[in-house]
């Protein structure tokens, strides 16, 4: 514990000038159509998204999808719309998701600004199942598309354990001569169906 | 041996043309994705007041914060340390990877785990590390540092990587496709990842308010490595910490757009807590910041949130390399921080750089990089770290400039003799200003002169 009495000491031996925290409720671009910028951006971030009516034109755009006619390992969270074939509760160590053809996860909401999705991955199992599997389709509300980042924490409460986060796209680098490349480490694909 | 001086490191670097072209170049384009994704933002200017604004208060409260942070974290199950400097900081988590007999680590980018020297630290006491970011990974097998905080190997062309990969990968002869590479890499990474039994990250923000930390890649690697593990290590310095976790929405806004100009990285990931039946130690680490925070005119630099962007935009970091910094973090910001942990070492930093101004205009959270730079010839040059040339220089620059009647006699003198001295004479060994510059010709006449004619 000297550690810690030590550092704090010596930062409260420094005397800073107060300063207020400032507000930051009442900043943030908005857009005409926020489902539409959402879509629209998607393609910047490497991603794609899709608009569909129902969950029965969802269902039928899916199964169009060439990540899905070749996937044989999938897991979903959604087995009404994609049964899929993985019993996450019968993997005894996350490490057997490697292989993984395709995830089918549901985002809470999406973010216009910058194609972002908020995925509560501790609703799964095994918490990797967003970057183990080789491809990924997330699954968004239209009515759940926010503008921007800010109205996007007002959103979220972080009150017991949990691990979320915001995914805007797929898996990707330029750490070569600036080469964008998709697919580094997690999903070389993201395909986002706002549902609707 | 006396190390070596920004400069004399640039000139290495700078003695391959064209080379040095494809740098500037190289950083340059993501410069201008930085402006067209700034300017993409209404309210941009807004924001980076809000930012500085947070930082600002959160420094003025960090102790409360820190404890609020600690509090919340434990909490949520999670096990807080506090390391006083970098041997402290390496001795916690190398104790906590002994003590599960961890032997095989991957590690997520951090700086700070740079800074501190962790991987030759745990390679000594038989630990194998791994870092998973392509960048990282790439410099980690060339056994050098990060040339840069976010693009840790922009100074190495893909043909080089192609060797490399070639050598240490098993990729084919004279391969130098930035796809095929990048793929080879990722089947021998997720070797590594499935390999591992703890992951080490460092953190982008952590949240005094619910006790979580944020990690920001664009890879992925930081989920990957700390998600099929049992253990989980973040590593982060003091002055990390924001107050709530809507202060997120005005960072995140800002941290990608300034990097590399996306909108947002790929994934911006909230831990709070432990994975379900593991484990999760979180290192707060000092090294130096508390000092820095009671230095009215450095303190601004613990606001950085490591973008990059002072770096991208600087007309020396682009020419010269981030290796001819000899810091863990170069370019503007780097100059800055260097002299601060050592000024003997780092005197030649604040110098590298035009003060043209630029950095602190790209800054996200306002930091006045140029101002401190300046600041900080002024302390050095009082601590007397300079070397006697220069301090003698300036000292009889000193005296010239401040007595009006030696100023003039010194000006006659200079337009009498450089008009008539050998070259030779002006431009040798003792003049290192004129080894790339040339004087302007001499003119007949003193301004003085010049303005008294002109009136009359």
């Amino acid at each position: 514990m000297s550690g810690k009495h030590d550092i704090l000491s010596a930062i409260r031996k420094q005397t800073l000038p107060s300063a207020e925290l400032p507000d930051t409720g009442q900043v943030g671009i908005r857009y005409e159509d926020p489902a539409a910028q959402f879509v629209a951006v998607l393609p910047a971030v490497g991603g794609l998204a899709r608009r569909v009516a129902d969950v029965a034109e969802l269902k039928r755009e899916l199964a169009q999808l060439d990540v899905r006619r070749q996937a044989k390992r999938i897991y979903s969270a959604r087995p009404d719309i994609e049964p899929g074939n993985v019993d996450l509760a019968a993997l005894s160590d996350p490490k057997q998701l490697n292989g993984l053809d395709l995830a089918v996860l549901c985002g809470e909401f999406g973010v216009a600004e910058n194609g972002a999705v908020w995925v509560r991955c501790d609703d799964v199992i095994h918490r990797a199942v967003h970057v183990a599997a080789e491809h990924l389709v997330l699954i968004v509300p239209t009515n759940q598309i926010v503008h921007n980042m800010h109205q996007a924490y007002q959103r979220l409460s972080f009150d017991g354990p949990s691990y979320r986060l915001f995914i805007s796209g797929p898996s990707k680098t330029a750490d070569i001569e600036q080469s964008l490349v998709i697919g580094a480490q997690g999903p070389r694909s993201l395909c986002v169906f706002v549902l609707g | 041996m006396s190390h070596q001086t920004h400069p004399e490191l640039a000139a290495a670097f700078t003695a391959d043309t064209e080379r040095t072209h494809w740098h500037d170049g190289a950083l340059w384009f993501v410069r201008s994705k930085r402006d067209r994704a700034a300017r993409s933002i209404p309210e941009w200017e807004q924001l980076r007041e809000l930012a500085a604004g947070i930082k600002a208060h959160t420094m003025s409260r960090l102790a409360d914060y820190l404890e609020q942070f600690e509090q919340n974290a434990t909490r949520l199950g999670a096990v807080v340390h506090w390391a006083r400097d970098a041997a402290e900081h390496n001795q916690i988590v190398h104790r906590i990877l002994s003590e599960r007999g961890v032997t095989r680590v991957v590690k997520s980018k951090s700086m700070l785990t740079e800074e501190c020297h962790l991987n030759p630290y745990l390679q000594k006491h038989g630990i194998e590390v791994v870092d998973t970011d392509l960048g990282e990974r790439i410099v980690q097998l060339r056994d050098e540092a990060p040339s840069h905080i976010v693009l840790p190997a922009i100074h190495i062309k893909k043909e080089e990587v192609g060797e490399l990969f070639y050598q240490t990968l098993g990729t084919t002869a004279g391969s130098a496709d930035p796809q095929y590479l990048t793929e080879a890499a990722r089947h021998a990474l997720r070797k590594n990842f499935l390999e591992a039994e703890a992951g080490i990250t460092g953190v982008n923000f952590a949240i005094a308010q619910t006790g979580g930390i944020v990690v920001c890649t664009n890879e992925g690697n930081a989920d990957m490595g700390t998600s099929l593990v049992p253990l989980h290590i973040a590593c982060l310095g003091i002055e990390k910490l924001l107050p709530r976790a809507s202060d997120l929405g005005v960072f995140l806004r800002l941290l990608a757009r300034s990097a590399t100009g996306q909108p947002i990285t790929t994934y911006s990931t909230h831990f709070h807590g432990p994975i379900p039946g593991g484990e999760l130690h979180i290192v707060l680490v000092d090294n130096g910041r508390s000092h820095v925070l009671g230095q009215e005119k450095f303190r601004r630099s613990l606001n950085c949130i490591r973008c990059g962007a002072c770096m991208n935009t600087c007309p020396v970091y682009r020419r010269s390399g981030g290796h001819s910094y000899r810091f863990t973090v170069p370019g503007p910001i780097g100059s800055v921080l260097a002299p601060a942990r050592d000024p003997k070492e780092y005197y030649s930093l604040p110098y590298a750089s035009s003060l043209c101004g630029s950095c602190t205009d790209v800054c996200p959270v306002k930091i006045d990089l140029h101002h401190q730079l300046l600041a900080w010839r002024g302390e050095l040059a009082a601590a007397k770290v300079l070397p006697w040339p220069k301090r003698m220089a300036m000292r009889l620059a000193g005296k010239v400039l401040g007595r009006p009647w030696l100023y003039r006699l010194a000006g006659r003198a200079g337009r009498f003799t450089l008009r008539w001295l050998p070259r030779w004479m002006v431009y040798h060994r003792l003049n290192p200003w004129g080894l790339q510059r040339e004087l302007p010709p001499m003119p007949r006449q003193s301004f003085r002169q010049f303005y008294r004619q002109r009136k009359s």
